[in-house]
């Protein structure tokens, strides 16, 4: 009897931590998506980042918290004005959206990552690197809408793409403007799996096509 | 039982109390992360090892969370550029503050990079100075290799004979390697006085390294010079391309398959300058125009995620006939014919495992030279006489030399940029030549040589501001019947806001073929380098200063007897600067090179500076790409002082002797490019087009290379290049998916 009732304590206990552990991401989680919708400095950024890395280097065997992780770490390439340690930042992103891509698989998300790092590498030296980096970051936006075509992140990255390439080069925000316009449309009936699964860029793209005009 | 309640109740209350502790006490962690010249490391991440806990630096280098973690913890301190610092610390009750220093990581961007004598082009992170795309659009260069590389410092402006001329070195002294094996006929071979290209495309290769000197231990049997390429990996695409020029028709395919993970592509390449030469004069009287067939295939594989197999094979067949008068007899005429056929195939295989990287490349070459010579009255036909010189101005030669080789290069790394890397090499080469004229029957000569070298090499980073790369090779001729031990050593420390390289190192060369077939057992020819430079380069500009000496040993000599005592130097100063940034949207790059060089070899008589030799070179290279008018427009002048000439006469007397020296008019040229892209405001463009115009020496700039002279020394003649200005017009479309950038590097 003794040793019953201790053992289910224990396993009460047990479950108590686990759901506590678990309640905690998920409300942490949760906290820290929102921040994202703020944080558009880069020192916001790289809190943040920070903040989804320990997430999961904590959690271990979680994919999302290494997602959003690349996801900021890749950001501070855009938003840092240091070119010179855009290629480092990038590599680490890389390092972390692998980390999430062993852990569940490759999806529509994550190569959408895969895009913004590919851009971040070209953007160090856009005439030597187009060639090579700009075809990559061109071809996981493809993968991710082959894998997903509700999802409006690859899109709106999509417009992004023409939007800052030269109209000489068969970009600029004539040709950008309805491609933001579908994604704009495309945020409006996109709902996130979870909670705390990626939703970012509405905003963005609001951004964007205001630009256009 | 009551007794078991007590107990069940008290550890209850005890795991209450835990839960509780945990739940709200909060101890404050904060410090200040610094580097070590302690600046704040602003975007550090602090975290406590397994937990969410954890902190952000800010712009003053201060951080500072809360934690409920207590007991023996680890905090976590990473950056970008840094290394992880780990710091075991007790929580209490107490707030904790922890200062901490960050180590530098030895990573590629911030570390040094050994770059004395060479230069790397390609699109590395570093220390890319010209890509594939600027070497087509280097006005003059007409889409070749070499001539690109001729706008770099340390090469000469040689027009009248074939290859690459570096500090004073021959041609022969410069040696070419595609995916680590030597390639034995890398240009077109030619005639007297007639320079020609090299047979490979630059879009074929993904990286360039061009080094003056000091280049590592992995290459050898090169005295001044060596040009290393490596070919490209997968295609980004499959796409077919058809060209259309004033010099021919091209066309080829390439094919991605749908994994990614292997491609096979060919290409034809026809050459007839037929058009060209009905509109710009040439002066020797081509009766047979130049024509040129060339057959490409490749494949690729990728083995596992980080191998890859590479094989290209290349077939070339070349011939051109033309006649000259002959400076002996004006009324007479030399009328040379030339057959090249040449085939080329290289395999290679790259895996890493982990730590370790192999690198197995193999090669296959064999060139054929069918050379006929033959005198001729004014109404071309054959004239036979038996009087010195005129009866061995008739001949026929045939030259085939085949190369056989492989190579293995196996490296390690170690941590912080460190390495080592050891390999061999096996070369077997057979040369055979047969020659006959109206005085001999034919006659056969020729030599076969199974060569052998090992060779390790390292990479030390002591710290990230200095690398240490010795080097050895050991090279073995048993034709020869001679080894030698070549130690390479360099050396590079970070400097202010650049960096400064040291070089030393031995070098040795096999004697040419010609003399190896007759006197096998001469030595070695070998060249010492000391190089020293200062380098300051940010992703947009690059300054570099460069001083070399060079000291030439067993220098082959022909008179008084054929021997290997020839001796010389060569020293000089270079400097290169290249701005992408100062004027918005224009690309320009100054060479300028100083040479002081003096040899005795072959006939000289004692040391004096060869004819190839150039006191000052200079070039300058501009480029801008005018989006508004989709058009890239491309400048370049090229300027060398006079160069010595001799003639080094025997007419009369025993020995050789001066009759007659000079030097020649500077050579100055201004060529231009420009590359139009009607395509371009088209998205989506399932095809790509861009028209070429280039002219070579806009303003006709007569060019006078050297001077012949006959035999009896009655008659000086100069040595000037067979057109003027040369004109190319071309379309080349490619029919795949957009190919925005290409434009550019498609043009020839």
């Amino acid at each position: 009897m003794k040793h019953l009732l201790f053992f289910s304590l224990t396993l009460l206990l047990a479950v108590n931590i686990t759901y506590a552990q678990s309640a905690k991401y998920q409300r942490v989680m949760e906290q820290n998506v929102a921040l994202l919708d703020t944080a558009h400095s880069l020192s916001s950024v790289v809190d943040l980042g920070n903040r989804f890395e320990r997430i999961a280097d904590a959690e271990k065997t979680l994919a999302l918290p290494y997602y959003y992780a690349a996801y900021c770490k890749v950001m501070t390439a855009f938003l840092g004005n240091d070119n010179s340690k855009a290629d480092e930042i990038a590599d680490k992103a890389d390092e972390l959206i692998t980390k999430a891509e062993t852990l569940d698989k490759p999806n529509s998300e994550t190569y959408v990552i895969r895009s913004m790092i590919a851009t971040a590498h070209m953007m160090v030296d856009p005439q030597n690197r187009y060639m090579q980096y700009g075809a990559a970051s061109a071809e996981a936006l493809n993968k991710s809408i082959a894998l997903d075509s509700t999802n409006p992140r690859p899109v709106y990255l999509q417009g992004q793409a023409k939007f800052y390439t030269p109209e000489a080069f068969g970009g600029g925000k004539s040709v950008a403007k309805p491609i933001f316009e579908k994604a704009l449309s495309m945020f409006g009936t996109f709902k996130p799996a979870t909670d705390i699964a990626p939703r970012w860029g509405k905003g963005a793209t609001q951004y964007f096509l205001s630009q256009c005009n | 039982m009551r007794n078991k309640y007590s107990h069940m109740s008290r550890l209850l209350l005890l795991l209450t109390l835990f839960i509780s502790s945990t739940a709200l006490g909060q101890v404050s962690i904060s410090g200040v992360v610094t580097n070590k010249k302690k600046k704040p490391v602003t975007g550090a991440s602090i975290t406590i090892k397994g937990s969410y806990d954890g902190g952000t630096v800010d712009s003053t280098g201060n951080y500072s969370f809360m934690t409920t973690e207590r007991g023996d913890q680890i905090l976590v301190i990473t950056a970008t550029g840094f290394k992880e610092e780990d710091i075991n610390i007790k929580i209490g009750v107490e707030s904790i503050r922890k200062d901490v220093v960050l180590q530098d990581n030895t990573s590629e961007l911030g570390a040094v990079l050994i770059t004395a004598g060479s230069f790397e082009a390609g699109d590395k992170k570093r220390g890319t100075v010209l890509s594939s795309m600027d070497i087509y659009t280097t006005a003059g260069a007409d889409g070749d290799i070499t001539s690109a590389i001729k706008t770099l410092p340390g090469a000469q402006q040689v027009g009248e004979q074939t290859g690459l001329f570096v500090r004073g070195g021959t041609a022969e002294e410069t040696k070419v390697f595609i995916d680590g094996t030597l390639v034995n006929n890398y240009f077109y071979t030619s005639t007297t006085d007639i320079a020609s290209r090299g047979r490979f495309s630059p879009s074929l290769f993904q990286g360039t390294i061009f080094s003056s000197g000091g280049y590592s231990a992995l290459y050898g049997q090169a005295l001044s010079s060596a040009l290393i390429l490596e070919s490209t990996d997968l295609p980004e695409r499959s796409e077919g391309n058809i060209g259309v020029s004033s010099v021919g028709l091209s066309g080829g395919y390439t094919s991605l398959a749908k994994d990614k993970k292997s491609s096979w592509g060919v290409d034809y390449n026809y050459v007839n300058l037929w058009p060209s030469f009905q509109v710009i004069h040439q002066d020797p009287d081509y009766f047979q125009i130049p024509v040129v067939n060339t057959a490409e295939g490749n494949f690729r594989i990728k083995t596992g995620k980080r191998g890859l197999l590479k094989f290209y094979a290349y077939y070339s067949g070349q011939q051109f006939g033309l006649s000259r008068p002959d400076i002996d007899s004006l009324a007479l005429k030399d009328a040379f014919t030339l057959k090249n056929p040449d085939y080329y195939a290289n395999l290679s295989w790259k895996q890493r495992w982990h730590k370790w990287r192999l690198t197995l490349s193999s090669s296959y070459s064999n060139n054929l030279d069918k050379v006929q010579n033959q005198l001729q009255n004014s109404a071309g036909e054959p004239v036979t006489m038996s009087q010195y010189p005129y009866d061995s101005k008739s001949f026929q030669a045939h030259t085939a030399a085949q190369l056989a080789q492989g190579k293995a290069v196996l490296e390690y790394k170690l941590p912080d940029l460190s390495a080592v890397r050891f390999g061999g090499e096996y070369q077997h080469s057979e040369y055979k030549s047969k020659f006959t004229d109206d005085t001999i029957p034919w006659i056969n000569t020729g030599y076969t040589d199974n060569f052998t070298a090992a060779f390790g090499e390292a990479d030390i980073y002591v710290t990230h501001k200095l690398a240490l790369k010795p080097g050895i090779r050991f090279e073995n001729s048993p034709l020869m019947q001679k080894s030698d031990v070549a130690p390479r050593v360099s050396a590079a420390y970070q400097v202010g806001p650049g960096q400064v390289s040291l070089a030393y190192g031995l070098f040795y060369q096999k004697p040419d073929d010609g003399y190896l077939s007759f006197y096998p057992h001469m030595g070695y020819q070998k060249a010492t380098h000391y190089i020293a430079n200062y380098q300051i380069m940010t992703t947009k500009r690059t300054f570099r200063l460069e001083g070399f000496y060079k000291k030439y040993d067993y220098l082959t000599k022909t008179f008084p007897d054929t021997s290997d005592i020839g001796t010389g130097y060569a020293q000089g100063v270079e400097l290169f600067w290249r701005d992408k940034q100062t004027f918005k949207g224009i690309d320009y790059w100054i060479s300028y090179s100083y040479l002081d060089t003096k040899r005795n070899y072959l006939n000289f008589p004692y040391e004096m500076t060869p004819n190839f030799a150039a006191k000052n070179t200079l070039s300058i290279v501009f480029k801008k790409f005018v989006q508004d008018w989709k058009t890239g427009f491309n400048l370049s002048y090229s300027y060398a002082s006079g160069r010595p000439y001799y003639n080094l006469s025997q007419y009369g007397k025993p020995a050789y002797y001066i009759q007659d020296s000079g030097r020649t008019i500077p050579y100055n040229n201004i060529s231009f490019s420009l590359n139009y892209i009607p395509t371009l405001s088209k998205p989506n463009s399932k095809h790509f087009t861009v028209w070429v115009l280039s002219v070579n020496n806009i303003f006709n700039f007569k060019q006078v290379y050297s001077y012949n002279y006959s035999y009896n020394n009655e008659i000086k003649q100069p040595v000037e290049p067979p057109a003027g200005r040369f004109i190319f017009i071309g379309c080349f479309i490619s029919f795949g998916v957009d190919r925005t950038q290409d434009a550019i590097n498609n043009n020839l």
